[in-house]
């Protein structure tokens, strides 16, 4: 057979965000392919952040705090897409089959892994925006944006960042399998817990003094620790903020160089690692 | 100046595997050894052998998801180790049973995501899709989900997604395997007139099936035990054995067949009786056509008669038979 039209062969970065939106597209599109999956991914969350509405109330925690729980219970769905959708994605593709069509095709490993990142988020927005509206509108929670500016940079890069370390933990979890899954395991409660998903990190100085400061600047090192401190302060002002809003942003930007720098040599290496011990594209391993 | 779409130059490929589970002790298979290959561009290239031969390996390396342990391979003139984005500009692959793609979205959908992996523009890529959908007999398919489709009919699917990037070379790894007969000749067909509508297109097909090798490839390589045992027009491949003759005999039923054993110059002879028929049916490797006489003669002084004779040109299973000591599957 032969093809009517030729096309010209795009510039590297056309197509890679070809590739990109190509990616992203499965997931964008599974958002309204499975309306189960909107009711579980939604309703659950709103199920969490509500017992700790509940005690927050009960105790008579001053206002900002049900927002706290509220912002906190949003970035659980970008938390929890990282570490069970964009960690483990590869090591799906491969036992799907996709992984070794990717790797053929003559374009980024990284724009691939972009293009899983955005249809993460888009799909991640969807439930994040669903429990800041129940915490509005079933909860009655004020929510006032004071640094609407900051907000955007420190969302936009806490997101980066975040995706940026998913991508790296990707490249990991190709290569050890499902030996990988135990690390999602532990990622999981103990972060949200360190990271302060339910209330400030300042909280661990009141409690423990100086080392209750360096645990919070430790878990640091996961920028959602940073990012939703930072936004919490532009909501709610500094008063509960573990670091000056300014320094939050730049170690978010530093954590985002960081960990785009780490995924595109792990996912570089494990790749090169992977071609020479043949388990590219082998399943089951 | 001949111009070689791949070329691979005592290609090895060793893999460390443990024996038993939980050991530390691996150990090294051999999966290519000293592979030499010339596909020259236009060239429909058949690799046949039976599981485990190399096959997939040999694939796997020219498309860049392996590397070899030692000797070179060049695909499209770009070396393996070193020029891997050079050569994934100029290739696809398809394999059998292959599931790839998304199963909530649909056949159109997927197709055009690979699309966009070889930055194909949006349009265009719809249009070649609805195209291609219609000669793999899929239209009506186009918007069914993925998941919900046949194992052909998820072969066509896979087949569209290789072809439509129109690549210089494709690999085609199996790509009937499993199907029925109409699915394996319409992908049979596909093949044959994408080479024919344009000579530069190089196909390197690996296959089970003697007659999917013998009806399209150009040049066919026997490979078992990762070594390349022989590589030829499967005409010429044939010719390797045609010097000796296989003759079907069916007479009446006899009880002794010693005497046909030691006939001189019957290579091989096996008999099989048939109880209800009341017939035995012999079948004779000849080293020479004229012992043929010989064993006719031999029948009346058996108390039988001759039923039925026929004469049998050598196949490409016969050679791989010949070359191999054993059938495609083993069993033989």
């Amino acid at each position: 057979m032969k093809f009517e039209e030729e096309y010209e062969k795009p510039s590297w970065m056309v197509m890679n965000m070809r590739t990109a939106f190509g990616r992203a597209y499965p997931r964008i599109i599974g958002v309204n392919r499975e309306p189960s999956w909107v009711f579980f991914d939604t309703f659950f969350p709103i199920l969490a952040i509500a017992a700790y509405i509940y005690v927050y109330t009960a105790l008579q925690a001053p206002p900002q705090y049900l927002g706290y729980v509220v912002i906190g219970g949003a970035m659980t769905a970008y938390w929890m897409n990282v570490l069970w959708g964009m960690a483990a994605q590869l090591y799906w593709e491969k036992e799907m089959g996709n992984l070794e069509l990717y790797m053929v095709a003559p374009i980024s490993r990284m724009a691939i892994m972009a293009g899983m990142a955005i249809g993460g988020m888009f799909t991640s927005t969807v439930r994040a925006v669903t429990t800041i509206l129940a915490g509005v509108f079933i909860f009655g929670i004020t929510l006032t944006l004071e640094e609407p500016l900051m907000f955007i940079g420190i969302f936009i890069f806490t997101m980066t960042a975040l995706y940026g370390m998913g991508m790296m933990f990707a490249s990991l979890y190709m290569m050890w399998g499902r030996e990988a899954w135990h690390m999602s395991n532990l990622l999981t409660e103990p972060i949200y817990l360190v990271s302060g998903f339910y209330f400030p990190v300042k909280g661990f100085q009141f409690l423990m003094g100086d080392p209750g400061f360096w645990l919070a600047v430790g878990a640091s090192i996961i920028p959602v620790t940073l990012g939703l401190d930072g936004m919490r302060q532009c909501f709610f002002g500094p008063g509960d903020g573990f670091l000056p809003l300014w320094v939050e942003l730049v170690c978010l930007i530093i954590l985002t160089v960081i960990f785009l720098i780490l995924a595109r040599f792990s996912l570089s290496y494990m790749e090169n690692l992977a071609k020479k011990e043949g388990r590219l594209t082998l399943k089951w391993q | 100046m001949t111009k070689y779409a791949v070329e691979t130059s005592d290609l090895c490929r060793d893999f460390k595997v443990r024996q038993v589970k939980g050991e530390s002790k691996k150990s090294t298979v051999h999966a290519l050894e000293n592979a030499n290959i010339q596909i020259k561009e236009g060239e429909l290239f058949g690799l046949l052998g039976p599981n485990g031969a190399g096959k997939t390996t040999l694939i796997k390396i020219l498309c860049t998801l392996l590397l070899p342990s030692s000797g070179t391979a060049k695909v499209m003139g770009h070396d393996v180790n070193t020029h891997c984005q050079d050569i994934r500009q100029k290739i696809n692959m398809v394999s059998g049973g292959e599931t790839s793609g998304y199963g909530l979205l649909t056949v159109r959908e997927n197709l055009w995501m690979f699309s966009q992996f070889y930055g194909m523009p949006s349009k265009l890529a719809k249009r070649r899709i609805d195209n291609m959908l219609e000669i793999m007999d899929l239209s009506d398919k186009k918007d069914a989900k993925v998941r919900t489709l046949s194992t052909g009919q998820r072969q066509k699917a896979n087949m569209i997604r290789g072809f439509m990037t129109d690549p210089d070379l494709i690999f085609l790894d199996e790509p009937t395997l499993g199907l029925d007969v109409n699915a394996s000749r319409l992908i049979r067909d596909f093949i044959h007139k994408w080479m024919k509508d344009k000579p530069s297109r190089t196909v390197l097909l690996t296959t089970h099936y003697m007659v999917e090798a013998e009806e399209l490839c150009d040049r066919v390589a026997i490979i078992d035990n990762g070594k390349v045992l022989a590589c030829d027009t499967p005409h010429n491949l044939k010719k390797l054995i045609s010097k000796e003759s296989a003759l079907k005999l069916q007479i009446k039923q006899i009880a002794d067949v010693k005497p046909f054993e030691s006939i001189p110059g019957v290579r091989n002879f096996s008999f099989k009786h048939d109880p209800t028929t009341g017939t035995t049916d012999l079948k004779f490797i000849l080293e020479d056509e004229a012992i043929v006489a010989d064993i006719i003669s031999e029948i009346p002084k058996c108390g039988s008669k001759i039923i039925s004779v026929e004469k049998t040109e050598p196949t490409l299973e016969d050679v791989f038979v010949a070359l191999v000591g054993r059938g495609l599957h083993g069993d033989e």
